[in-house]
């Protein structure tokens, strides 16, 4: 049983999606995230510990190494690929609670902005931190945000911008966002974004990069 | 492709200032006629523009421009553009950006009838049809006030008209990230092209009819984009540096549209639009630092007619307002180029020489730039038969420049990078040359709920 947690934890880290899938090289004709999943849950490996002790470990490992500076986001993406082929497996266990995430977590590019490389970014590796995603998209505006919140209580929120005339958008969606649900926790992002203008627009974190996002996320989970 | 052959077949005709096809401008610029011209782009501090700010708005434009301007008379400048590429609401609400070319053009036209000095503006509107997801590159009504901003804005006085438009964005933007050649090959060599040639024919058209400047296009979502994320290690450079090759085949577009420069200043891809068309370029190095970091802050200007600083917001520095600190700079840099230019040819290629020499091997995306290997990439550009098949050859033609420069020893790469080398190699030689052969192996691959093939003329 832990010899099959092991493979899942390799093929995620390094992005095997399936066993026809030709990426990794090093790992070709072996079976991949796919494949292991079904193993792990035909063995009655129960899938909380399937998402706890080789999914989220492996993307943690691939945070630290995109991090560290020694893989790219292909690669990343990659690994989120083979995670998302295992959660397929493990969908139905979701649904009827036998695994817990740990939350939801709310996330969209501001009103006027179109920018969302960053936000995807962050979106995928959150995820692969073991959160649940509701991912709005662009251009934003903070109704949309309220109404998310409303579906989802207790969630976290992401604000993404670009532009320095966006940027002040996030300020009324915080605003109004401490209305509606004034204990939810809301970190922001973006190249034009720093500290001090989270702290001035009452947000709660400024993430420089994906990886303190989720280390952030964490944080708030434990 | 319209062009089949090279205008500028000779590295050392590929100069800074010089175009085989200078374009004269309203007050007197003659870019690529013979000498270099400072282009100032800026954008608005951290504020919300509606109608409460609006005043305000149109004050800042007005001061970015006088201070500008007026520095430029006090350093002799023999001329500037001043580049107004406009943030979304300006073009959403076409007004708003008239008014702001009324105001600048105002500016511009006192210093010339009071002083002579030379000035122009570029007008850029935003693309505003990346607001739909999936795009209607044809049928969105935001075509209406983007043409709409271009028509009013030329008559208000915006002489040279550019866009970053975006088309193949839908695929690219995933691409990208994938380190995907096939699929921005796809993007740009197939989407891209597709939605320049709708696009441009319009707005030369607009120009024709105003007797003003059809300038061009560049890839800026697109190769920018890639260069941007290579700066932060998302992307390996290699990648950043065969997505730029490959954007030329859908820059070049607004050029057979009838465009005839100056390309706008991110496109790095301008070196080769130069070489195969003749017309002068707007490039970016050292002095866009205040909008991005980049690899190659010397080596752009090798070639430039226009030098840019790309966008600094209106902020005060402890010399001024920052607009007015980056004239000075793009002036200084402009001044030494035009003074290698005026005593001669041996001096303007030492200049150049320097250039090129201090960052070319420091960077793939920077060894592209070098005249030597932009007149050879070009020749690879233009040689097949559709613009997949020329965007495949630059592309390997680019890794053919970055091999050997590994080989010999002069640039040094990490594995990270090199591993990526054989890769794109064997996704570009399974491009076919033949546009229908790719467009059917492409489609599979893709997700054709991101774009509307119809809105692409397939």
């Amino acid at each position: 049983m832990e010899d099959l947690l092991v493979k899942l934890l390799e093929a995620v880290e390094f992005g095997k999606v399936d066993k026809k899938s030709p990426y990794p090289p090093q790992l070709r004709d072996m079976d991949g995230a796919h494949e292991l999943t079904i193993s792990a849950i035909e063995a009655g490996i129960k899938p909380q510990i399937i998402l706890e002790e080789a999914l989220i470990p492996a993307m943690s490992k691939v945070g630290k190494k995109f991090a560290e500076c020694k893989i790219f986001v292909p690669q990343m993406l990659m690994s989120a690929r083979a995670m998302g082929a295992s959660m397929f497996q493990l969908k139905p266990f979701f649904a009827s609670g036998a695994i817990k995430t740990k939350g939801t977590f709310i996330i969209g590019t501001v009103k006027g902005d179109l920018h969302d490389i960053g936000k995807n970014l962050v979106s995928m590796m959150v995820e692969g931190g073991g959160w649940s995603i509701v991912d709005l998209g662009v251009d934003v505006g903070s109704d949309k945000f309220v109404e998310a919140l409303k579906n989802n209580p207790g969630a976290v929120v992401g604000l993404s911008a670009l532009l320095t005339t966006t940027m002040v958008n996030m300020g009324e969606i915080v605003s109004t966002i401490r209305v509606h649900a004034p204990e939810t926790k809301i970190l922001i992002g973006g190249a034009p974004v720093t500290a001090e203008f989270c702290q001035n627009i009452g947000a709660d974190f400024y993430a420089p990069d994906p990886q303190k996002a989720v280390e952030y996320m964490n944080l708030l989970a434990s | 492709m319209k062009y089949k052959i090279l205008v500028i077949n000779d590295p050392k005709e590929l100069m800074f200032g010089i175009a085989p096809n200078p374009v004269k401008t309203r007050r007197g610029l003659e870019i690529g006629g013979g000498q270099v011209y400072a282009e100032l782009n800026f954008t608005l501090p951290v504020m919300s523009i509606n109608n409460s700010t609006l005043a305000q708005v149109y004050t800042h434009y007005r001061e970015i421009a006088e201070g500008a301007l007026e520095h430029a008379l006090h350093m002799n400048s023999k001329g500037i553009v001043l580049e107004f590429e406009t943030l979304l609401e300006m073009t959403k609400t076409p007004s708003i950006g008239v008014e702001i070319v009324k105001i600048m053009n105002g500016v511009c036209e006192n210093y010339y009838q009071k002083h002579g000095l030379s000035s122009e503006i570029r007008l850029t509107p935003n693309d505003l049809r990346e607001f739909e997801r999936p795009a209607r590159q044809r049928s969105s009504q935001h075509l209406e006030p983007m043409m709409e901003l271009f028509e009013q804005g030329m008559i208000a006085g915006g002489d040279l008209l550019s866009i970053e438009s975006t088309g193949g964005k839908e695929v690219s933007d995933e691409a990208l990230m994938m380190c995907d050649v096939k699929g921005m090959v796809f993007a740009l060599a197939v989407l891209g092209v597709r939605d320049m040639h709708f696009l441009w024919e319009k707005i030369v058209g607009l120009a024709n009819k105003h007797g003003k400047i059809a300038a061009g296009d560049s890839a800026c979502g697109f190769a920018n984009t890639a260069m941007v994320l290579a700066e932060k290690k998302y992307i390996p450079k290699i990648f950043a540096t065969i997505v730029r090759v490959i954007s030329v085949v859908r820059s070049i577009v607004a050029m057979e549209e009838g465009a005839i420069g100056p390309d706008k200043d991110c496109g790095y891809e301008g070196p080769f639009l130069k070489a195969i068309t003749g017309i002068p370029i707007s490039m970016e190095g050292k002095t866009a630092a205040c909008a991005h970091l980049s690899p190659l802050g010397n080596i752009a200007s090798a070639c430039a007619d226009l030098w840019s600083n790309e966008s600094v917001q209106n902020i005060k520095l402890l010399s001024g307002m920052a607009p007015t600190a980056y004239l000075e700079q793009l002036e200084y840099d402009a001044r030494l180029m035009n003074a290698a230019l005026h005593a001669g040819k041996v001096h303007s290629h030492i200049l150049q020489q320097l250039l090129v020499a201090s960052d070319i091997y420091t960077d793939p995306q920077a060894l592209i730039l070098s005249p030597e290997n932009v007149i050879r990439i070009s020749g690879e550009l233009v040689k097949g038969d559709s613009y997949v098949a020329n965007a495949k050859n630059g592309a390997l033609a680019a890794l053919d420049i970055i091999e050997e420069a590994l080989l010999s020893g002069k640039m040094k790469l990490p594995e990270l990078e090199t591993g990526y080398l054989p890769i794109l190699r064997d996704d570009l030689n399974s491009i076919p040359d033949n546009e229908s052969e790719f467009i059917a192996m492409m489609l599979p691959l893709l997700d054709e709920t991101k774009f509307t093939l119809a809105e692409y003329g397939l």
